[in-house]
């Protein structure tokens, strides 16, 4: 990999080429402010449970209204059941939590999306899905892994409570533009590797502040094969390396993906829109402030071993080892993440056992993470240590899965076939690890705590979660597709 | 909001890097629906242990730091998930004031809008600081000024101008963009929607009929 710094250019003047990020964010401009910052017009909001009764309540306490309901969709995905009775008759404080998005989706007119709707599904997955998320449009959610829609080259990020409520009165956000970072992949990933492992090498590379303060697109030689959810899979891994915007410049795949979508444009439009959307590449010219590449064909199967994302090793590899590390500052950090997941330093990666398995999220629910592990798990069975999980994003992806029968191969492997939520990547639902136990996991956050109190996360791609599954220990999925 | 006065009061030291929100406010309290109250749960795995007794290590157990009303934290402080109640549980706590090197990107915003002050600093006075403030020095934050001082030492920061008066203000920024922004963001609709129209999707969402419903 190399990383190099470019002299920053004024990206103002318009004397030389606009990337992707700034051709989107100079379409939503609606104002200047003298010390540099705009007014930013915001396209679209996904609105869950957890980041907007606050919002909604500041909103009725100041008597103000939404200005545009329809800009919104509702979904309730993270404190959710992925199973059994409280699925649907939630109870304690999912149930207030989720009568409040309900009522508050009433009394505010935005479309609500029910948890037993067809459409209903992680923010991330269904926006997607249902042709919400469009190339060139500004989309937010009180949630960090925003960044999830910036594959189809839309201006996405997350921002908190109080933002949200902003948008919801005035359709806007004040916002200064981040510099702009662009990560080249470029070459063939290997069979066995995948997506998140790049997302993963990268953060271990540049740390988990690497991208902060920049808005990164991914381009290169490897964008143009990539499938819609493998560039999600890149974009939402984003926030892991410290930038709110992750992007990719929308193609012929794109495109392909998005026509006929539910909420997607139509007819004239459609090709209205082609015409728009085809411009938004960023100008050959164009400069970005920060340049790194990645050579795919060299990268092996990725873990995370401590607790932050950027803790990550390939998996043949080692666990580092305090001594060695010269700076103090590090030596601790090193030394507390090895306490917390409780390994010994210079210890193989694929000698350490583990509980559970856990495959979903926003990071990887999608059609094409479930085929990539089911391909692993088809004709094996998951290990009599191992308790493993399957959550797919949406009810449109359980419904994929089953009709190309992925589910008979995860439950005949002695994995759960579960329903549609945010479920065991954040502890506030059902699914949650014990104190203690230890979890392969396809998720985002490896944090203390992250998917249960004193729970242990590594963090993988699918297929390597679904050899973990296999195994009892982490493992090299590589040797499972010999 | 509250405006932003100064602040001058011991500072808690939390040096180690990456505390991202997580551990501030951990996830399963985040099912509480209200702002107000959250302090109880601040840094709850670090300042209790599983029977829910505060551990004694943790700096915000032990005097005089249990009544800080300034923070003193690592690299990267706050990253992660964008929950605001890591903020609203901070300011519950009794901070005004959380000062790092470096922070997650939206739990800094998140600090301005309610009232509390995140100052990015250099790490050479990061790390003064950080030993003035394990010794228990008084410091004061002087946002006017945009100064921070103890004992043995000052350093001035660096703000957004915007932010500054935000908090010195106290601003409501719906207020303001309502009261001096709504011609401005109308005229942008009017314009947008003609340019961009099929952006536009009011009455598309409620048409239960076609759109593929593949995944």
């Amino acid at each position: 990999m190399s990383i190099g710094r470019n002299a920053p250019g004024d990206h103002r003047t318009g004397a030389m080429g606009r990337t992707l990020y700034d051709k989107v964010w100079d379409d939503h401009t609606v104002k200047g402010y003298p010390d540099g910052s705009c007014l930013l017009y915001i396209d679209r909001h996904l609105v869950q449970e957890v980041s907007s009764p606050q919002a909604f309540a500041g909103l009725r306490q100041a008597g103000r209204k939404v200005r545009r309901s329809a800009a919104n969709i509702a979904v309730a995905d993270h404190a959710i059941a992925t199973g059994g009775a409280r699925r649907l008759a939630p109870d304690g404080l999912a149930a207030l939590q989720l009568r409040r998005l309900e009522d508050n989706a009433r009394d505010f007119a935005v479309p609500y999306i029910p948890v037993s709707d067809p459409r209903h599904g992680i923010v991330h997955v269904i926006g997607p899905e249902l042709g919400f998320t469009l190339p060139g449009v500004t989309l937010v959610c009180g949630d960090s892994h925003t960044c999830t829609h910036g594959a189809f080259g839309a201006l996405a990020f997350g921002i908190g409570a109080s933002e949200c409520e902003h948008v919801l009165a005035t359709q806007t956000l004040r916002q200064s533009r981040q510099k702009r970072m662009r990560v080249r992949l470029e070459g063939v990933m290997p069979d066995g590797v995948a997506i998140k492992d790049v997302s993963l090498a990268l953060i271990s590379r540049i740390g988990t502040g690497g991208g902060t303060g920049h808005a990164i697109e991914y381009a290169g030689s490897a964008i143009p094969a990539l499938p819609m959810e493998a560039r999600m899979t890149l974009c939402n891994m984003s926030v892991e390396a410290g930038s709110r915007v992750g992007m990719v410049a929308p193609d012929e795949r794109t495109f392909a993906y998005l026509e006929g979508r539910r909420m997607a444009p139509r007819g004239v439009l459609w090709e209205r829109a082609l015409d728009h959307w085809r411009g938004l590449p960023s100008d050959p010219d164009a400069v970005f402030d920060r340049d790194v590449a990645i050579d795919l064909g060299k990268l092996a199967p990725y873990v995370t071993w401590g607790t932050n994302p950027s803790e990550a090793v390939p998996v043949n590899g080692r666990i580092p080892d305090p001594a060695s590390e010269t700076d103090a500052g590090r030596r601790g950090r090193l030394a507390r993440s090895l306490d917390y997941m409780a390994l010994e330093p210079g210890m193989r990666v694929e000698d350490i056992g583990i509980d559970r398995v856990f495959i979903g999220s926003c990071t990887n629910s999608r059609i094409d993470d479930l085929r990539a592990a089911a391909r692993v798990a088809a004709g094996r069975k998951v290990s009599a240590r191992v308790r493993a999980m399957v959550v797919p994003g949406s009810a449109a992806v359980r419904m994929q899965a089953e009709a190309e029968g992925l589910d008979r191969i995860f439950r005949d492997a002695g994995f759960d076939w579960r329903e549609a939520g945010c479920s065991m990547c954040v502890a506030m639902n059902e699914d949650r690890l014990a104190p203690g136990q230890r979890c392969a996991s396809t998720s985002n956050r490896n944090f203390e705590g992250r998917q249960g109190v004193g729970g242990r996360t590594h963090l993988m791609s699918p297929a390597m979660a679904a050899a973990a599954a296999i195994a009892g220990h982490l493992a090299d999925v590589r040797s499972f597709l010999s | 909001m509250t405006p932003f006065g100064r602040v001058k009061s011991v500072a808690a030291p939390l040096p180690e890097s990456d505390i991202d929100t997580d551990v501030i406010f951990p996830a399963r309290f985040l099912l509480l629906l209200d702002k107000a109250g959250l302090g109880k749960h601040l840094f709850n795995e670090r300042r209790y242990d599983r029977a829910g007794k505060p551990r004694p290590d943790f700096i915000l157990n032990q005097p005089p730091f249990e009544t800080a009303r300034i923070l003193v934290a690592g690299q990267r402080f706050g990253s992660g998930s964008s929950r605001e109640q890591a903020v609203w549980a901070l300011a519950d706590f009794g901070f005004a004031c959380v000062i790092a090197p470096s922070f997650g990107e939206i739990f800094y915003t998140n600090c301005f809008k309610n009232g509390v002050l995140a100052i990015r600093m250099d790490e050479t006075s990061h790390r003064a600081l950080l030993q003035a403030s394990q010794a228990g020095d008084i410091v004061t934050v002087d946002l006017e000024r945009q100064r921070v001082s103890w004992t043995s030492g000052a350093v001035s920061f660096d703000i957004d101008a915007y932010r500054r008066r935000a908090l010195l203000e106290g601003l409501d920024e719906i207020a303001q963009t309502l009261s001096d922004d709504s011609g401005a963001i109308d005229d942008f609709e009017a314009r947008w929607s003609s340019r961009a129209p099929w952006v536009q999707i009011e009455g598309q969402h409620a048409a239960p009929d076609g759109g593929k419903d593949t995944p």
